[in-house]
C-alpha cells in the first residue's frame, strides 16, 4: 500500500452547514497539502480534527499506517499520542516560558543534554540566535512565528499542521516569510497540511490542494491544475483566479519584469517575488479582448491568439484563448456576439502589467 | 492576649489553606474545564457555604461526624476517640466552610488561561496532568495565591462553625474569635479589644497582600 493520508469526517454545528469532508492523497517525505477556502468554510475544523483537538461525530482519519480516528470502531487517539506538530493561527506561544523554553517544551522525553542540543539546533535553523532568553511578548511577529514553528518541529513530528501560518503578520513581513517558510518546509522534509485562504500561499507551498467551501471538499489536486482547470463553477468562484501558468523571468527594466511563458513574452510589475521560476497568475476579469491590436493602449501586454472556447454564463461569458498558453478572459455576452467569438477566431488579449501576478515557485 | 488561642487559630487557618490547596485544585479544574451539563449542580454545592448560616453548616457537620453516623463510628474505631470537639474535627469543618474561598478564585484563574495554549501543549505530547503543572499552574499563580490567602483569612475569622463543631477547649479548639466572645461575656472589654484589634490588623494585612499582588484575577468587586 502506498503511503497516504485519508481523512473522512462529518461534524455538525448548531445553526451552520455541517462539515462533510473526504480527502485522500498519497504522501511523500515533504508533501504539502493545502486546505483552501474562505473563512467559515470548515478548513480549520478539518485541520483541528487531524490534530485531535476536535472530535467529528463520524469519520476516520488515517495517516500512513496509523489510525487516529475511527468512530465506527471507537478509535480515538489523543493529540498527545499522534506525534504531530501543530501551529495555531496566533502561534499560542507560552508566555511564561522563554524562547528556548518554548522550543524545548515538547522535548520532555529527551535527556537534559539531548534536549539542550535539539533546542540549539532549532535556534540555529530558525535564526533565533541571541533570542534564547527572551519572552514571547518581546518578539516581533515574524520572530514569534519562527519560535512557534521551531517549537512544533522540535520533537520531530510525523506530520506538521499549520493553521493560516502567515495571517497574523503585516503584509511586507508576510511576503518575506512566505519564501522563507517554503524553503524551511522543503528543508525539514516533513509532510504538512497548511490551512490558508490566500491563493499565493497555496501556489507557493502546495503540492496538493483541497478546495473547501461550506463544509464540502470540492476538488483535490495539484494547485496549478485546480486553479487552471476547476471542476465546476463553485471551485472557480472559491479560487477566484483562472489563469495560472508556469513562467520564467528573463529580464527586468524600469521596475518591470519580462516573463516568458512557453515563448510568449509578458510584462509584469516587479513585485515581491525573487526567483526566476514563477507562476504567472491572471484573473479573467483583468483580460480585455480586442479585435485587433489597438494602436494606442495603456495595457503593456497585447497577446495575439485564437479562441479555443467561449462559454456563456448568464450575462457574462468565459472565453479561453490560446496565445502560447491557455488564457481565460471574462467578457459580457454581448461582446461574444459582437466579436463573433467562437473556436478558431483570431483575437488580441490586452492585460495591464499590474494585473499579471507573479508567485515564485521552486526551480525544477 | 491569649497566645494559645492565637496559635490554635493560626494552626487551623494554615492547615485549612494547605488542604484546600490540594483538594481545591482538582475541583476547580473540573469546574472550569468540564463541559458536562450538570456542572452547575457541583458549582452550587461548592458555593453553598457562602450563603448558609455557619450554624446550619456546623450542625450538619456535627451530625455527620458524630458517634451515631457511619463516618463518626469509623473514625472512632480507627483513632480511638470521636471526631467532634477535636482539632481534627474542627479542621474538617473549616475545610468545608472555606471551600468556595479557595475553589472560586482557582476556577476563575483557570478559566482565564487561553485554551489555545493548552491545546498547543497537548499537541506537543504533554499529558493533561503535565499541562496542568507545566502551563496552567504558572499562568494561574495569582489566582492560586488569592485562593490560599482568602481561605486562610476566612478560617481565621470563623465563629459559628467553630462553636458548633469545635466547642471551646483551651489549646485544642478555642480560636481567637471564640476567645473574644468569652472575654466579652466575662465583661473583660480591655482583653477583648486587644485580641479584636490583633485580628483586625492581621486580616487587613492579608487582604492588602492579596490585592497588591494581583489586581486583575479575582476581586470582590467587578473590575471596570
Amino acid at each position: 500500500m502506498a503511503a497516504e493520508i485519508d481523512i473522512q469526517l462529518v461534524k455538525t454545528f448548531p445553526g451552520r452547514a455541517p462539515i462533510k469532508a473526504r480527502i485522500r492523497y498519497p504522501v511523500e517525505a515533504s508533501t504539502v497539502l493545502i486546505l483552501f477556502g474562505p473563512s467559515g468554510s470548515g478548513k480549520t475544523t478539518i485541520l483541528r480534527s487531524v490534530a485531535g483537538l476536535e472530535w467529528p461525530e463520524e469519520g476516520t482519519i488515517q495517516f500512513v499506517s496509523r489510525t487516529w480516528l475511527d468512530t465506527a470502531s471507537g478509535v480515538r487517539v489523543a493529540p498527545q499520542d499522534r506525534h504531530i506538530g501543530y501551529m495555531a493561527q496566533d502561534y499560542a506561544l507560552f508566555p511564561t516560558y522563554t524562547v528556548a523554553g518554548n522550543i524545548g517544551y515538547g522535548l520532555h522525553h529527551l535527556s537534559a543534554q539531548d534536549r539542550k542540543k535539539r533546542v540549539d539546533e532549532m535556534v540555529e535553523l530558525f535564526q533565533l540566535r541571541g533570542l534564547e532568553t527572551a519572552k514571547p511578548r518581546e518578539l516581533s511577529g515574524g520572530q514569534q512565528q519562527r519560535v512557534a514553528l521551531a517549537r512544533a518541529v522540535a520533537p520531530r513530528p510525523l506530520l506538521l499542521l499549520l493553521d493560516e501560518p502567515l495571517s497574523a503578520l503585516d503584509a511586507p513581513t508576510r511576503v518575506h516569510l512566505r519564501d522563507e517558510l517554503r524553503s524551511l518546509l522543503k528543508q525539514l522534509a516533513l509532510p504538512s497540511i497548511i490551512v490558508t485562504h490566500d491563493w499565493t500561499e497555496a501556489l507557493t507551498f502546495g503540492d496538493v490542494m483541497a478546495v473547501i467551501s461550506a463544509g464540502n471538499v470540492l476538488q483535490v489536486g495539484p494547485p496549478i491544475e485546480v486553479f487552471s482547470r476547476p471542476h465546476n463553477a463553485d471551485v472557480a468562484r472559491v479560487v477566484g483566479i483562472e489563469t495560472v501558468v508556469k513562467g520564467r523571468v528573463v529580464g527586468s527594466s524600469d521596475g518591470m519584469l519580462q516573463v516568458s511563458v512557453n515563448g510568449t513574452r509578458l510584462t509584469a510589475v516587479e513585485g515581491e517575488s525573487a526567483g526566476p521560476d514563477v507562476f504567472v497568475c491572471i484573473r479573467s476579469e483583468d483580460v480585455v479582448l480586442e479585435r485587433e491590436r489597438a494602436t494606442a493602449s495603456s495595457a503593456r501586454n497585447h497577446l495575439a491568439g485564437t479562441v479555443v472556447s467561449a462559454t456563456v454564463l448568464g450575462a457574462l461569458a468565459q472565453v479561453t484563448i490560446d496565445c502560447g498558453f491557455p488564457l481565460v478572459a471574462m467578457v459580457t455576452r454581448s461582446t461574444v456576439e459582437e466579436f463573433g467569438l467562437s473556436s478558431g477566431v483570431p483575437v488580441v488579449a490586452a492585460i495591464k502589467a499590474g494585473s499579471v501576478h507573479l508567485v515564485s515557485r521552486q526551480g525544477e | 492576649m491569649n497566645w494559645i488561642a492565637i496559635w490554635v487559630t493560626f494552626k487551623l487557618a494554615a492547615s485549612t489553606a494547605l488542604v484546600l490547596m490540594i483538594v481545591g485544585l482538582p475541583i476547580a479544574y473540573w469546574v472550569s474545564f468540564s463541559r458536562r451539563r450538570w456542572k452547575f449542580l457541583v458549582e452550587s454545592v461548592v458555593a453553598l457555604p457562602l450563603v448558609l448560616p455557619p450554624t446550619v453548616l456546623g450542625f450538619y457537620i456535627l451530625v455527620a461526624i458524630g458517634p451515631h453516623s457511619p463516618l463518626g463510628r469509623f473514625y472512632n474505631e480507627l483513632v480511638g476517640h470521636p471526631l467532634p470537639f477535636t482539632f481534627e474535627g474542627l479542621l474538617l469543618a473549616s475545610i468545608l466552610y472555606s471551600l468556595p474561598f479557595a475553589v472560586q478564585p482557582f476556577a476563575a484563574a483557570f478559566e482565564q488561561v487561553d485554551r489555545r495554549l493548552i491545546e498547543a501543549s497537548w499537541t506537543l505530547g504533554v499529558s493533561k496532568l503535565g499541562t496542568f503543572f507545566k502551563l496552567i499552574v504558572p499562568l494561574s499563580k495569582a489566582g492560586l495565591l488569592t485562593g490560599a490567602v482568602l481561605s486562610f483569612a476566612h478560617t481565621m475569622g470563623e465563629f459559628g462553625v467553630v462553636l458548633m463543631v469545635g466547642g471551646n477547649l483551651e489549646g485544642e479548639t478555642r480560636t481567637v474569635s471564640i476567645d473574644i466572645y468569652d472575654e466579652v461575656q466575662a465583661l473583660n472589654y480591655a482583653g477583648a479589644a486587644k485580641t479584636a484589634l490583633f485580628l483586625l490588623v492581621v486580616s487587613y494585612a492579608i487582604l492588602l497582600l492579596v490585592y497588591a499582588v494581583n489586581r486583575n484575577v479575582w476581586a470582590a468587586w467587578p473590575q471596570k
